[in-house]
C-alpha cells in the first residue's frame, strides 16, 4: 500500500516537474566508469562549474552530489535538468584495495567505510529518478552481476534507461563487447576525458527525457 | 612447498522452494547468514532484481559492521535460451512465470574466500555436505 501511494505521488510529480521541463537524471554504474567526469563534463558545459571531484582510486564519490537547473540546448531544444551523480555499486569493498593504490591503511579504511554508505545511498535513490544513465567502462568486462542488478532494477521501476560506454580513447575500448552484453538497449560510446562524441551523447539524452 | 589450504569452506545448495515462501528480508537475512559462515551459496533459481539490490544494501551495511567481511561475489548462471525454438523459448517463459526462474544457479559466496581461491585454486579443501 505504501508502495502504491509512493509510486503514485512520484508519478504525480513527475507531472508537475517535466510540465516545468525539470528531469532528474541519475548516473548510475560500477566504481570508476567515469560518472563524475561526464557529469563534470555536462555540468561545465552548461553550467560552467564541476559537481565533484574525479580519480584514479575507486570510490572517490562516496555520497551522492547533484547539480540543480543544468538547462542543455540541442538543436534548438532546451531541457532543464537535475545532475544526480552516484557513488559507484559494488558488492565488496576492502580497504587493503586501497591500500595497495597507496593510501595509508588509516585513511583507506576511512575511504572503505564511507563508501559501503556510498553504494546503499546509490541504491535508495534509484526510485527518485525519472531517467538514468548507466555508464560503464568499456575497457571493461561488461558481464558483471552489478551492471545486470542495476539495468534489472531501473526495468524494474520502469525507468528510462541509456547506457554511456566510457573511455572510448583507450585502445581497449570494446564498445562491441557492451553492444553484445545488452543489445536491448540504447547505447552510446564517449570519452568524458577526451570529451570525444558528446554530440551523439546529448542526442539520446534528450531521446531518454521524451520517455518519461 | 606446503599449500595453506582454506578448511571449512563448504558449499550450501538451496532450492527454490525453500526460498520462495520467505520475504525479501527473510530471503536476504537466510543468504547472509550463511555466507557469514564462509559458505559458499547455490540457489537453484534467481533473485529477483529489487532483491539481488536488497542483498548489496544489506551486505554493504554488513561490511560496516563486521571485522574482517569485505562483501560478497554473486553471479547468476542461466541456461542460453537464444538458440531454442520460439515453442520452448515460450514453454519456458510460462514456467518462468507460474513458479519463478528455476532454470538458473545463482552463486553467492564471500568475497575474501573467491578472492584467495581466485589467487590459488590449490587452496579449497571443500567439505561436501
Amino acid at each position: 500500500m505504501i508502495r502504491i501511494l509512493k509510486n503514485f505521488a512520484r508519478r504525480m510529480l513527475n507531472a508537475i516537474f517535466k510540465r516545468r521541463g525539470h528531469i532528474k537524471i541519475g548516473f548510475y554504474g560500477p566504481p570508476n566508469a567515469g560518472k563524475t567526469s561526464i557529469a563534470n563534463k555536462i555540468c561545465k558545459d552548461w553550467t560552467g562549474e564541476e559537481i565533484g571531484v574525479v580519480s584514479k582510486v575507486p570510490h572517490e564519490t562516496r555520497h551522492v552530489q547533484f547539480k540543480e537547473k543544468v538547462d542543455i540546448k540541442y538543436k534548438g531544444k532546451s531541457l532543464t535538468f537535475k545532475i544526480v551523480d552516484t557513488p559507484g555499486i559494488a558488492t565488496k569493498i576492502d580497504y587493503e584495495d586501497f591500500v595497495e593504490l597507496g593510501l595509508k591503511k588509516k585513511d583507506a579504511k576511512k575511504r572503505a567505510k564511507e563508501a559501503t554508505q556510498g553504494v546503499i545511498e546509490s541504491i535508495q535513490w534509484l526510485e527518485d529518478m525519472d531517467a538514468v544513465v548507466v555508464v560503464l567502462d568499456s575497457t571493461e568486462n561488461p558481464y558483471t552481476q552489478v551492471n545486470i542488478t542495476i539495468i534489472g532494477n531501473l526495468v524494474a521501476r520502469k525507468i528510462p534507461i541509456l547506457i554511456v560506454a566510457n573511455k572510448t580513447d583507450l585502445k581497449k575500448s570494446d564498445m562491441k563487447a557492451i553492444e553484445t552484453a545488452f543489445p536491448e538497449y540504447d547505447i552510446v560510446g564517449i570519452s568524458a576525458k577526451e570529451g570525444l562524441n558528446f554530440d551523439e551523447f546529448y542526442e539520446a539524452i534528450f531521446k531518454i527525457a521524451k520517455k518519461v | 612447498m606446503a599449500v595453506k589450504k582454506i578448511r571449512g569452506l563448504s558449499l550450501q545448495v538451496i532450492p527454490f522452494a525453500e526460498l520462495r515462501v520467505l520475504s525479501i528480508s527473510e530471503r536476504v537475512k537466510k543468504i547472509l547468514g550463511l555466507v557469514l559462515g564462509n559458505k559458499i551459496v547455490i540457489i537453484h533459481g534467481r533473485l529477483r532484481a529489487e532483491e539481488e539490490a536488497r542483498l548489496i544494501e544489506d551486505t554493504m551495511a554488513m561490511v560496516d559492521h563486521i571485522k574482517g567481511f569485505k562483501g560478497i561475489e554473486l553471479a547468476v548462471i542461466e541456461p542460453n535460451m537464444k538458440d531454442e525454438s520460439i515453442f520452448i523459448r515460450m514453454k519456458h517463459g510460462i514456467a518462468k512465470s507460474l513458479v519463478g526462474d528455476s532454470s538458473a544457479l545463482t552463486v553467492i559466496g564471500p568475497a575474501s574466500i573467491i578472492k584467495e581461491i581466485k589467487k590459488d585454486p590449490k587452496k579449497i579443501e571443500l567439505l561436501l555436505k
